[in-house]
């Protein structure tokens, strides 16, 4: 997503939830509501990361002001 | 269709009767033909022993044997060793170590520490480890079931 | 370290619930699933690695008697290029739908191209050698470097790079770039005083679960379908079919059978929808199996990698920088794990200088599938046995420089996300302080190695249902197939909440019209999130019986408290009943008790681990024996501590088979050529020693015990702990996998 930023690696903005951090970005870097989401929901395969913990992956996940957000692809795993 | 064959075998104590084609396996008509389904197949080609039994005192993949080739022979499965109202000592074995996950090659390990313990009631650990190298476990790495297996020795 | 909650029934180590059913051969797997009128069907595979699909004729199979119907592609519903998210992550239906069945491309050995289904399994056999295909053999493409050249034979006209969102204008098959940047590594590497570069190659191989895949179905006339099969989730089973075969989710039930091993590789569908369209085709029951050689050739193995490490270090120790290039084979349709690799290669360690890039590619193999902390194991090969060659170069002990350069909670891990708690500085302690550390090791040809890994863990949808009986016990109702002992783990849950014993808790895993959603066992989720959801079901069972307690006595509520399995009134009366009491007088004071818990927690807590090993090489053979293994792993509250043993053992052991023996070996053709258990060389008992399980303790704040997962990591460490224990040993630094007899003698210069 840097390339969208003018390779700026973290950017702040304004949201109580992650669909409203996604909709700032998006004014800020068009292009941005593109990779994450898809209609009202996040886009599938993408994480969403608040403070550091994997959330369930949802856009109406709650965002405290000085959260620290990060969009990762999302992983699966196996185990026995 | 294959002709079938007529077959009388005993199978934990109990004379059984079966119609079998001559290309399948012990395997195949304990499971299909019997719906004895403990003995499994992994690999259908003697490399896992999930199917093994016991057939006239040797351990045997059940793959790897003829329905047919059991005519007026004994069979020992899975689904004999438990006592009507106790489990043998190496099924309680293997419980109290946890020595199982799946499951699935489970039967096969008992199996084939019946036939170890009936002729090595003490065995090592490293004979245990020969012993038990014919069945593969993919779960546990085998630490858990080599106690399991040198416990029921010692509760025997 | 530990925490020192009291638990009742935590951390004790009950008979597994599900064991009597498993040691008598009674508990019931998907192939050992009869029902009358079952037909079998069998699958036929493509002989060749990559061609074109000119024609398929089935008519001299149809004529076969006996056989009672034949599918192909053409039965599929027409997949559109659309991306789905079916509970393992995003998925291309047109990918997903083309590896059920080739349909214009067969791209690996293997690949399924159409199915039979007749009254015994020989006859459906022998009627898959009368289908006549005509093929148009096209050069195969094996390996990830060679498939990344520009002049390669490509796989799909239609895949292009996407590389941080831009697409590339030309067909390729890298399918995608990724890339992780932190700091400025060039200025990292620059006030370095060592720099150390190394290329690994590790090879293809397979979860090897004993149990092949299986899958009954019936269409019922009214358009009902209901799967019996194994499987790792059988609400993503039910996702899945709905998609392949445009079905809706309401018609299919799922019901799960018991599992024989799955380690990721059973959840993604290969004969699940090909026994469905055989049941619609027939109007019967239709029982499909796989031999041992279609899981090899047709189900998802982990893949093939190239990696590049470098890591630059001062001379005390700490890491400045560090660079990592991975490229994983796919297998014939995009989606390695090299995500997960790129963001677990350097999650161990606090370096503020950092670049990652990832390159999924695409190879005429089959399509991997998840297995065991999917991606790490690859890239920990790599960064841990360039983190050894440091340490030595650096006279450090490699423990030491693990614990110089620990990532702790609040540190920033490369791909972006700061850790909360968690447990590794504690894993290399135990490690240190272990005696297997400090046991003398200088033999000639024996060595020692340690390594140590990371694994994200999951959380994920999960429900649970709990009826309450009359006499005190409980019935937990849940979604998560078991596959090692996790109903156990999951009702020791309920139970401690409820303080009732471990054996008054009876639970079943049923199928998918019977409990509320829950994703799949896997990503070392189900005690965490499976289990927390087992927590809020019994938490709302204690509120219901509080209130049933308050009626009996006619007090508040709010008066009535739950201790030590009794409930007591706290103010006026003085009453007091027992659980199992109160359990008996449901019906009088409003009917039965059921609780209920849905979770989608966000709180999975990452878990370490630090393994060390002893080997001895036979100068002779190349042989390379393991004679001692520990493994230190944070569990973050053990529920079952033996479960949790068996889960870091076995994956300790699975790690041992691919660091030293196991491996797809493939011919020019692309032909498999070890595809039974015989040559694909899986570690037995006799290869291995006990294997030394150090459970440590460092509570999750995200599960109201301290769960973490623990079923992936414990193969993360293995490969380069070996590597490491093989330099000790002889000097020689091994940056190829397997490390089996013949490349160990190459490297040792005898052939």
């Amino acid at each position: 997503m840097r390339n969208l930023t003018g390779g700026e690696e973290s950017v702040t903005v304004p949201g109580a939830t992650v669909r409203e951090v996604i909709d700032n970005l998006e004014n800020r870097y068009p292009g941005m509501k593109a990779r994450l989401r898809e209609g009202d929901r996040l886009k599938p395969g993408v994480a969403v990361y608040i403070n550091g913990l994997l959330t369930r992956g949802s856009i109406l996940e709650r965002v405290d002001a000085d959260a620290e957000i990060h969009f990762l692809p999302a992983i699966s795993g196996g185990t026995t | 269709m294959a002709r079938k064959s007529h077959v009388q075998t005993t199978i934990n104590g109990e004379t059984v009767e079966f119609l079998c084609e001559s290309r399948q396996s012990l395997l195949e008509v304990l499971r299909d033909e019997l719906h004895l389904t403990g003995a499994k197949e992994g690999c259908n080609n003697g490399n896992c022993g999930a199917c093994s039994v016991i057939l006239d005192g040797r351990l045997v993949n059940s793959c790897l044997v003829l329905g047919v080739e059991t005519e007026g022979k004994s069979v020992e499965t899975i689904e004999g060793v438990a006592e009507p109202d106790k489990l043998h000592p190496i099924q309680d074995a293997f419980l109290e170590n946890a020595a199982l996950q799946c499951g699935i090659c489970t039967p096969g390990f008992i199996m084939s520490t019946k036939a170890l313990l009936d002729q090595n009631p003490n065995p090592t650990e490293h004979e245990i480890r020969y012993w038990l190298a014919g069945n593969l476990c993919r779960c546990t790495g085998y630490d858990k079931i080599v106690r399991a297996v040198q416990d029921a020795a010692e509760s025997m | 370290m530990t925490e020192n909650k009291e638990y009742k029934v935590v951390g004790t180590r009950p008979i597994r619930h599900d064991g009597v059913d498993k040691v008598t051969g009674r508990a019931l797997y998907g192939a050992d699933f009869q029902i009358a009128g079952l037909l079998h069907g069998r699958v036929l595979r493509s002989p060749h690695a990559h061609a074109r699909i000119l024609s398929i004729d089935t008519s001299r199979a149809e004529a076969l008697p006996g056989v009672k119907g034949v599918v192909t592609a053409a039965d599929l519903p027409t997949a559109e290029d659309r991306i789905a998210d079916l509970g393992e992550g995003a998925v291309n239906l047109k990918y997903l739908c083309d590896n059920i069945f080739a349909s214009d491309k067969a791209l690996y050995k293997g690949h399924a191209v159409a199915a039979v289904a007749a009254t015994n399994p020989h006859i459906a056999e022998e009627a898959c050698t009368l289908i006549d295909v005509e093929y148009e053999v096209l050069p195969p493409v094996l390996e990830v470097r060679q498939a990344m050249e520009p002049d390669a034979p490509l796989l799909h006209e239609n895949i292009k790079t996407t590389s941080m969102g831009e697409t590339a204008e030309e067909p390729s098959n890298v399918a995608s770039h990724i890339q992780h940047k932190l700091g400025d590594p060039e200025k990292g590497f620059a006030e370095a005083d060592i720099v150390i570069e190394r290329d690994f190659v590790t090879g293809t191989v397979h979860q090897g679960y004993i149990e092949p895949h299986n899958a009954t179905a019936h269409f019922n006339q009214d358009g009902q379908l209901t799967i019996w099969c194994s499987t790792q989730g059988a609400f993503t089973v039910r996702e899945q079919v709905a998609e392949i075969l445009q079905h809706p989710i309401s018609k299919i039930k799922v019901v799960p059978m018991e599992i024989g091993g799955g380690f990721g590789g059973k959840i993604s569908v290969y004969i699940k929808p090909v026994a469905a369209l055989l049941a619609k085709k027939t109007g019967k029951p239709v029982k499909v199996l796989m031999s041992r050689t279609d899981v090899f050739e047709g189900t998802g193995p982990t893949p093939a990698s190239y990696i590049r490490v470098k890591m630059g270090a001062t001379k005390a120790g700490k890491i400045t920088a560090a660079e990592a290039y991975l490229a994983f084979e796919a297998g014939a349709y995009p989606g390695s794990p090299v995500g997960p690799g790129a963001m677990c290669i350097f999650a161990p360690y606090n370096i503020e200088n950092v670049i990652i890039d990832g390159y999924d590619v695409v190879v005429n193999k089959p399509k991997t599938a998840p297995y065991r902390a999917p991606g790490a194991p690859n890239a920990a090969f790599g960064s841990e046995t360039v983190l050894d060659e440091i340490a030595e170069e650096l006279g450090i002990d490699p423990l030491e420089i693990r614990l110089i350069n620990a990532a702790k909670e609040g540190d920033r891990r490369a791909d972006g996300p700061i850790h909360p708690r968690i447990g590794f500085i504690e894993t290399v302690e135990a490690a240190k302080s272990h005696p297997h550390y400090t046991a003398p090791n200088g033999k000639k040809h024996h060595g020692r190695g340690i390594a140590s890994g990371y694994w994200f863990n999951i959380g994920l949808e999960s429900s649970v249902t709990i009826n309450v009986n009359a006499d005190g016990t409980i019935n937990l109702i849940e979604g998560s197939t078991d596959i090692g002992g996790t109903r156990s783990s999951i009702a020791m849950q309920a139970a401690e909440v409820l303080d009732i014993p471990a054996e008054s808790v009876n639970p079943s895993v049923v199928d998918t019209n019977s409990v509320g959603y829950t994703a799949v066992t896997g990503g070392s989720r189900t005690t965490y999130a499976t289990g927390y959801a087992a927590y809020e079901a019994a938490q709302d069972v204690k509120r219901k019986m509080i209130e049933r307690a308050a009626k009996l006595w006619e007090v508040d509520e709010s008066n009535v408290q739950f201790a030590d399995g009794v409930f007591s009134s706290i103010n006026g009366k003085e009453e007091q009943i027992s659980f199992r009491d109160l359990c008996g007088r449901l019906g009088e004071t409003g009917g039965p008790v059921v609780g209920s818990g849905t979770v989608n927690p966000g709180g999975a807590g990452g878990a370490y681990a630090t393994h060390i090993v002893d080997v001895v090489v036979d100068e002779e053979t190349g042989k390379v024996e393991v004679l001692r293994y520990t493994a230190v792993q944070d569990a973050g509250k053990a529920i079952h501590p033996s479960y949790v043993e068996g889960q870091i053992q076995g994956g300790a052991v699975q790690g041992i088979g691919w660091a030293l023996n196991e491996e797809y070996i493939y011919n020019d053709e692309g032909e498999m050529t070890n595809a039974s258990f015989l040559d694909y060389r899986m570690p037995t008992c006799l290869d291995l020693p006990m294997i030394d399980a150090v459970i440590v303790e460092v509570p999750n704040p995200g599960h109201p015990y301290g769960v973490r997962g623990v079923g992936e990591v414990p193969i993360v460490p293995p490969m380069a702990a070996i590597a490491n224990a093989i330099y000790d040993a002889i000097g020689i630094r091994m940056t190829e996998l397997p490390m089996s007899p013949n490349r160990l003698l190459k490297a040792m210069g005898k052939i």
